[in-house]
């Protein structure tokens, strides 16, 4: 392996290095300070390299570092770091802090790997590596029956799944003969009539289902949302979720000829599916964290609905929609951290009763996710729905449109129901919170900032997803348009 | 420039409110209205030089996302004009007539209104669709947290229907716009959401038809046209005194807005054959808010169904679409929004006075209160239609001008009139005239400052009866505009 080739992988390099410092700092001396510090460090430095990595690509079939795959990265990372910082305020109240961040660093690890994979083998090195980490991490703080509840839940179901994802790509593989992702179009379209195709894609996406909590793979989300340590949450709904998306986007770009009509079918009811479950079931929660866990599941139908549409338009909304929710997402997550006390999260709606008058700052910032995920102008939740809806309307994808109109509009009541509350009088006999940390308090800042920035001025960031999306069409162009026409309507 | 001047200042005339404590938040938000309105001011003089080459009175065009299409276009022409003044006089009066019902949380509270305020100018001045939508989402959230935060009894189901109500009808109304956008690049191959470029786009019946239920589903939550009218009873009686004013005077008016704007001359077919069916909801508006109206005991929900009658006329004058119903549409916006606006400061001060609403408990207060009377006496008289007040000059302008297209509705809507006259006169009736309810109570007559704000309504209400001529005068051109295309289509 030449010089060129390890500089070009090395971002995942450092990202290892970092993890097995924080585990080598731990078996010297505990020291949460060292531990959060070496994961923050190692975040940041992992961030440099891939910009520092050169031009030359990666050595092998395994893993591609388009444009495409480093956007993902950057989010990926940022999300990781914010991850972390949260984290190292919310467990300095908790007891063995250190050894999270190691596990935060391996999952960071897997998911970078899931974004640059090319190649099924790698794909699953990637998801499972992530896997892993997340199981550990969701039981991590083991503060009662919950948390251990969503830790063996998200085992078998995670495990389960991964089993079934890996059979679907024996079938595949046992039909195109080729592992490599790009190499699958052509085969595909030499290969016609090759019956197990269908199968093997469609045990593909039941993994992949599973991961992004598509209905009906859905049911561990508020079990696991509700049982994580809030940090942990944030990095379900996050890292977890938008590498897979960006692993999705890569195999349906890939396999545009097997956008048959049973398969596009299937996946617009999963999406229509995902859209009303979600805003449905969120309708009736009374905590927090559950409400958003049925909210992600509606978001992802979103992102679904986006994928569908095809072309790279419709990638380039996928790219804005999942940056939006990571910023979105991250801030909502962030606020539960720092008011979470130590024996227990807060989750329950009626502690954030009166928050706006009781804590100003962390409440603005929910209130502005909660309106982000409601998608309401002048926020990046509103750029990004306007992005997916743009790419529906051009592919005319009219039912998956009248669908999110109706789910939005029953999201609507929820948003902004907790709204409300947070607006409500304050209890006469409120909780004492606990004080929120420095570094926090400038992460959820930066957070709410980017959220009305990128409300107010989205122009670099769709620029960013279309260099993203262009570099995806160009290194493998479809042998035909991806998952359906994507020509304007013509009237 | 001038007009993003306005929108800006008033957005962050609303920031400094609420960093302001309990008085300095109310003078500003007061001489941000008032200096918005000194700047508007100038706009009026160039009204008689606009020949048919120069359409706008002011512009402001800036680029933002010209990569989907999206620009900052700003312009407003006479009809803007009109209900932008309306905007900032009842905003003045809003601001005033809460001056002592508001004490918690003065600061947010002038936040909102401000922001409410800057949203609804915004959407009289938005020329590009999607900076339209924006500003017609933005009135939402601080329209609905006024409701929920200083609201009555029932004040948050009120505020969650009303948002769920008026934000579904924008989803849909995005949808529209985004294909209108996608017909308009299939002919042209420009992607664009500016409106001059939108005017005139070919296309086939259906889409049109179906493009324009969109934008008329949008707007007629917010007008509010009879089937979807059921948030506006609940959120106009639930809301603080500024808030039913904002609702009731300005709000409503930007669905009447954009349906004269946009819905028309963007789809003149599909709107010319929907005319009948608008006319008749808004016919059938006029006869079921007046009947509703009648029925109410509760005298904040009376004055609320009176707004659905009201703007049954607009909604009547809009589709008849000829030069007096129209002008007189415009009229009835601008009394309607004078008078019911004054009505419900006027509610809002016996509310704060007998801590109640029905009608039950009220009766003989003139005695008491003898200005109040008065004005109330007047303002229930405007509502009613009787000459000399503004609402007068816009229903008979309605009338005469629906006649032709449609003499069976104009009977109708005519004959609803003598409903408006039984319901107006039982307000007075119950209220100021007949045995003293609870004879132990004390009533306070209207402070000066409550009166100023009510005879000013009172006296643009006189100002628009008899003299209206100025304000056809202003609407008229920037009317004929919007007709020109509507018109030839009338006419084939």
């Amino acid at each position: 392996m030449s010089a060129d080739e390890l500089r070009a992988i090395s971002p995942l390099i450092v990202l290892g290095a970092a993890a097995l410092v924080a585990l080598l700092g731990i078996t010297i001396r505990r020291s949460h300070r060292f531990s959060a510090l070496a994961c923050v460090v190692g975040l940041a430095l992992a961030m440099a390299s891939l910009f520092l990595r050169g031009s030359a690509p990666p050595p092998g079939p395994l893993l591609v570092a388009d444009d495409f795959a480093v956007v993902y990265t950057a989010l990926v990372l940022t999300a990781s770091f914010a991850v972390a910082v949260l984290a190292s305020g919310y467990m300095a109240r908790r007891q063995r802090p250190e050894e999270l961040y190691v596990l935060l660093l391996v999952a960071t690890l897997g998911a970078v790997v899931l974004v640059w994979s090319g190649h099924l083998v790698s794909l699953f090195l990637g998801l499972e590596t992530l896997s892993v980490s997340l199981y550990s991490l969701i039981g991590y703080t083991r503060t009662g029956p919950r948390s251990v509840e969503a830790s063996i839940k998200y085992l078998i179901l995670a495990a389960a799944s991964s089993a079934i994802l890996l059979f679907g790509m024996a079938l595949v593989y046992a039909e195109l003969g080729t592992m490599v992702i790009i190499e699958m179009g052509p085969a595909l379209a030499v290969a016609s009539g090759r019956t197990l195709v269908v199968p093997g894609v469609a045990l593909m996406v039941t993994g992949i289902g599973f991961k992004l909590a598509l209905v009906p793979f859905h049911m561990w989300t508020p079990d696991v949302y509700e049982g994580a340590p809030a940090p942990v949450t944030a990095l379900v709904a996050t890292v977890s979720k938008g590498a897979v998306v960006a692993l999705f986007v890569r195999l349906a770009w890939a396999l545009g000829a097997a956008g048959q009509a049973a398969l596009l079918v299937a996946f617009g009811i999963v999406a229509a599916a995902s859209m009303l479950a979600g805003n449905l079931l969120a309708l009736r929660q009374d905590n927090l964290k559950r409400l958003l866990a049925y909210s992600s599941i509606a978001h992802l139908g979103y992102v679904l609905t986006a994928i569908l549409a095809g072309g790279p338009g419709a990638i380039e909304a996928v790219s804005i929609y999942v940056t939006a929710y990571f910023v979105t997402i991250l801030a909502a997550f962030g606020v539960v951290t720092v008011l979470s006390g130590p024996d227990g999260d807060a989750d329950r709606l009626e502690e954030y009763q009166g928050l706006v008058w009781r804590r100003p700052f962390v409440a603005m910032v929910l209130v502005l996710s909660l309106l982000s995920l409601a998608g309401i102008p002048l926020t990046a939740g509103f750029i990004a729905k306007f992005a997916v809806i743009f790419a529906g309307v051009r592919s005319g994808l009219w039912t998956l449109l009248a669908v999110l109109v109706i789910s939005s509009a029953i999201g609507l009541y929820y948003y902004l129901r907790v709204v409300v509350v947070m607006f409500a009088a304050a209890p006469a006999a409120s909780a004492v919170a606990p004080p929120v940390p420095q570094s926090s308090r400038v992460l959820l800042l930066c957070l709410a900032l980017i959220l009305v920035w990128l409300g107010v001025y989205p122009v670099p960031l769709q620029g960013i997803a279309w260099t993203a999306a262009s570099s995806l069409a160009r290194e493998s162009p479809p042998v035909t348009t991806p998952l359906g026409p994507a020509t304007a309507r013509r009237p | 420039m001038i007009l993003g001047w306005i929108v800006v200042l008033t957005l962050a005339g609303g920031a400094l409110a609420w960093s302001g404590g309990r008085r300095a938040s109310r003078w500003i938000a007061l001489g941000t209205l008032a200096l918005d309105l000194v700047l508007v001011g100038p706009l009026f003089l160039r009204r008689p030089a606009t020949p048919a080459g120069r359409r706008w009175l002011a512009e402001l065009v800036l680029p933002w996302m010209p990569r989907y299409g999206v620009g900052i276009h700003l312009a407003i022409d006479g009809l803007s004009l009109l209900l932008i003044v309306l905007t900032l006089v009842l905003g003045i009066l809003a601001v005033v007539a809460s001056w002592r019902e508001i004490t918690q949380r003065t600061g947010f509270f002038h936040f909102n209104l401000m922001a409410v305020l800057a949203g609804i100018l915004g959407v009289f001045m938005a020329l590009d669709l999607f900076l339209f939508y924006l500003f017609w989402e933005l009135m939402l959230l601080p329209m609905a947290l006024l409701i929920a935060i200083w609201g009555h009894e029932r004040r948050t189901r009120a505020a969650i229907k009303f948002f769920l109500f008026t934000q579904a009808g924008g989803l849909v109304m995005l949808v529209s716009i985004l294909g209108l956008a996608f017909v308009h690049h299939a002919d042209t191959g420009v992607l664009t959401f500016d409106y001059p470029e939108l005017v005139g786009t070919p296309m086939p019946a259906a889409v049109e038809m179906l493009l324009m239920l969109g934008f008329f589903l949008g707007f007629a939550v917010k007008l509010p046209a009879v089937p979807l009218h059921t948030w506006l009873p609940d959120a106009h009686t639930e809301a603080p005194t500024a808030g039913s004013v904002v609702l009731a005077g300005l709000l409503l008016k930007t669905g009447a807005y954009g349906l004269l704007r946009f819905a028309l001359p963007i789809f003149p077919e599909a709107s010319r054959a929907f005319a009948p069916v608008a006319m008749t909801l808004g016919t059938i508006g006029i006869v079921y808010g007046a009947v509703l109206a009648w029925a109410q005991t509760d005298l904040k929900r009376l004055v609320a169904y009176t707004s659905v009658s009201h703007l049954g006329f607009v909604l009547l004058g809009i589709y008849a679409a000829g030069t007096v119903a129209q002008e007189g549409a415009v009229v009835q916006m601008l009394a309607h929004g004078l008078s019911t606006g004054g009505l419900f400061i006027l509610v809002g001060a016996l509310q704060e006075r007998l801590g109640t609403r029905s009608l039950d408990r009220m009766g003989g207060l003139w005695a008491m209160a003898p200005r109040m009377g008065v004005l109330g006496m007047m303002l229930a008289l405007a509502s009613l239609g009787l000459p000399a007040f503004g609402n007068f000059v816009g229903e008979i302008l309605v009338l005469v001008g629906s006649y032709p297209r449609s003499p069976e509705l104009t009977a109708v809507a005519t004959a609803a009139m003598v409903l408006a006259t039984a319901y107006s006169l039982r307000l007075v009736q119950r209220t100021f005239f007949g045995a003293r309810a609870e004879p132990a109570s004390v009533l306070q007559d209207l402070s000066a400052r409550e009166t100023a704000v009510l005879v000013a309504a009172a006296l643009g209400l006189i100002c628009l009866g008899l003299y209206p001529q100025p304000v056809l005068d202003t609407a008229e051109p920037a009317l004929g505009a919007l007709r020109t295309v509507f018109g030839q289509v009338a006419r084939r």
